[in-house]
């Protein structure tokens, strides 16, 4: 369809349980599905007559460290034929297992490699779940919000071993982060009373 | 007495000068025909995402030169959309046609370097003698307007950085005219050549739905026959107002998508040359001092402008809570970006959607029952740039 409203009442009319909420923002449809629904209503999206998003774009999540559902996992999808995109999310505990697309989307499956490298999300279901963008041996998940910017280990040749060794991060100056927040919106405790005042008002 | 024969594994890369870069890609192999490669990418990660996280939105514009450092300011551009919209401010039309022209230079960039290394990998040394000296008259170009050759730097959110410099336009316009000639003379030494004929037709073929089902996009899938260009379908900047085709290919094979890239660079002139022709005088960038810093001379007179100044390159803009996913038409097909921002001067999370990243995972289905010597065909035609795919 390739009306974005007409669009969205199709899906929400077909699938009706399965959506928790859609909407329309800068032309494109953002739904908002459980976790256990994932591959009906991909598989939906994928071959409806009327939506035919054959392509998914991207795979990826967004961490939210101060949550109890740390993780928002993001699908992209295109439809070539209706020129359409929709963004597909659900959010997820830390350790939960999702399922994983590489039986409807074969491109999936990287795509899910790096997720599982970069957010250490598992997948069940998926052939090779290997570390596919960090070194060999690598420990951690680079992109949660609580890896340090600086990494924990850095590589060098040692002399004396006569190879490359890994070692903890030794830094000359710890990494600084300014912050540059407007004295002029006053410092954050003044801000956050006079923020708590307006919502009261 | 029976022989016992085991498969040969072999390593291709991560030095191999075929590899465009540092691809290991693990063969194994019967007798000489290949029966599964395993791509290991991750070579040149620099943890580009993190590294953004953690930077202001201006400051994050270079690290989107050195994703697909061929043609850098492509990228950019995906970024700088991708604010325009969440802030939803309007681009001069003059910085426009001075993003669209660029963009286009890159793309005769990266095709150059494409097409003439495709033909290196198959034997022919002279394409990239006499490209190479092409590209270096336009990265010329990009030094002119930014800077730098290869790290511009120059696309903002709300326009450009600054104003092209006197003269540069004519020297474009002139490039315009010469060029189609070198077009040619790769043609003539390439399209109905025997031997690059014979290493790339009906090699790596790649079917309609598997373009699809593997996330193909840009010259991967217009050679496979399907339509699609974000240029056209989904118009961002001027592109809407321009004139120009989309080549597309038949039979999905190298050959077909060699084919795609010499025709797309034709094209490329032909809007470098329709922008060049409507660029009139005007501003450069959004006049919201908010977002785009003052000039220099501003600064000596205004007390506004200096704070404005100030407040930019320290603090930088402030984007509103907003989640949006943007994509532009990268030499090598869709690059998008997808950001959420939380109301701060630092994006929450900006995910890069590389073009080559799924081009690379399907080398397995690719050259599943190909000849070893395929191998390098069909990575020359997937146009593999690791600066993209590592991120």
């Amino acid at each position: 369809m390739n009306n974005l409203i007409d669009l969205e009442k199709k899906i929400n009319s077909e699938l009706t349980t399965k959506i928790n909420k859609t909407s329309i923002k800068h032309n494109q449809i953002y739904i908002e599905i459980d976790k256990e629904d994932l591959i009906d209503v991909v598989l939906f999206l994928k071959t409806n007559k009327d939506t035919k998003f054959r392509q998914l774009i991207d795979i990826t999540v967004v961490d939210y460290p101060e949550e109890t559902q740390r993780f928002k996992i993001v699908y992209l999808f295109l439809s070539h034929e209706f020129n359409q995109r929709v963004i597909l999310s659900y959010f997820i505990n830390e350790n939960e297992l999702i399922s994983s697309l590489t039986s409807v989307f074969p491109s999936a499956n990287w795509m899910e490699r790096e997720v599982f490298d970069m957010y250490g999300v598992n997948f069940k279901d998926h052939p090779d779940l290997r570390r596919i963008l960090t070194d060999y041996g690598f420990e951690g998940h680079p992109l949660r919000k609580d890896f340090p910017l600086t990494g924990n280990s850095e590589v060098r040749y040692s002399e004396e071993k006569k190879k490359v060794i890994n070692e903890p991060v030794k830094l000359e100056q710890n990494y600084r982060n300014f912050d540059y927040e407007s004295p002029w919106e006053g410092t954050k405790y003044i801000k956050e009373i006079s923020e708590t005042n307006d919502k009261k008002n | 007495m029976t022989k016992k024969i085991k498969n040969l594994n072999l390593n291709f890369g991560p030095q191999h000068p075929a590899a465009h870069g540092v691809l290991r890609l693990i063969l194994e192999l019967d007798g000489e025909v290949v029966e599964k490669a395993d791509p290991h990418i991750g070579l040149l990660h620099r943890g580009t995402e993190k590294l953004i996280e953690n930077k202001t939105y201006m400051q994050a514009v270079p690290y989107f030169d050195r994703l697909d450092y061929v043609a850098p300011m492509n990228q950019e551009h995906a970024f700088a959309l991708a604010i325009e919209k969440i802030l939803d401010i309007d681009v001069p039309i003059r910085a426009q046609y001075i993003r669209v022209m660029f963009c286009e230079i890159g793309r005769i960039l990266s095709h150059i370097l494409n097409v003439t290394t495709q033909a290196l990998d198959v034997g022919a040394l002279t394409p990239s003698l006499w490209g190479f000296e092409e590209r270096e008259t336009l990265m010329t170009f990009y030094e002119r307007a930014s800077g730098s050759r290869l790290h511009a730097n120059y696309f903002r959110a709300g326009g450009v950085h600054q104003d092209l410099p006197a003269g540069l336009e004519n020297d474009i316009a002139k490039f315009c005219e010469t060029f189609p000639k070198i077009i040619n003379d790769l043609e003539n030494l390439l399209t109905d050549n025997r031997i690059f004929k014979q290493r790339n037709v009906d090699i790596g073929v790649v079917t309609k739905d598997d373009a699809l089902d593997y996330s193909f996009s840009g010259v991967m899938i217009r050679g496979s026959g399907v339509p699609w260009d974000l240029r056209k379908s989904q118009p961002y900047d001027c592109y809407d107002q321009l004139d120009f085709k989309i080549p597309v290919g038949k039979n999905g094979d190298c050959y077909d998508r060699y084919l795609c890239r010499i025709e797309e660079m034709k094209e490329s002139v032909s809007i470098i040359k329709q922008c060049l022709a409507r660029m009139e005088k005007g501003p450069i960038k959004t006049f919201d001092g908010k977002i785009s810093p003052p000039s220099k001379a501003e600064i000596k007179q205004s007390m506004e402008a200096l704070i404005h100044h100030f407040k930019l390159f320290t603090e930088g803009y402030r984007v509103p809570k907003d989640e949006i996913y943007t994509a532009v038409e990268a030499p090598k097909g869709e690059f998008g970006v997808y950001l959420i921002s939380d109301g701060s001067s630092k994006p929450y999370k900006c995910k890069i959607r590389a073009p080559g990243f799924s081009h690379l995972q399907s080398m397995d289905y690719l050259i599943k029952g190909h000849m070893l010597a395929d191998v390098p065909a069909v990575l020359g035609s997937l146009d593999i740039v690791f600066g993209e795919v590592d991120r």
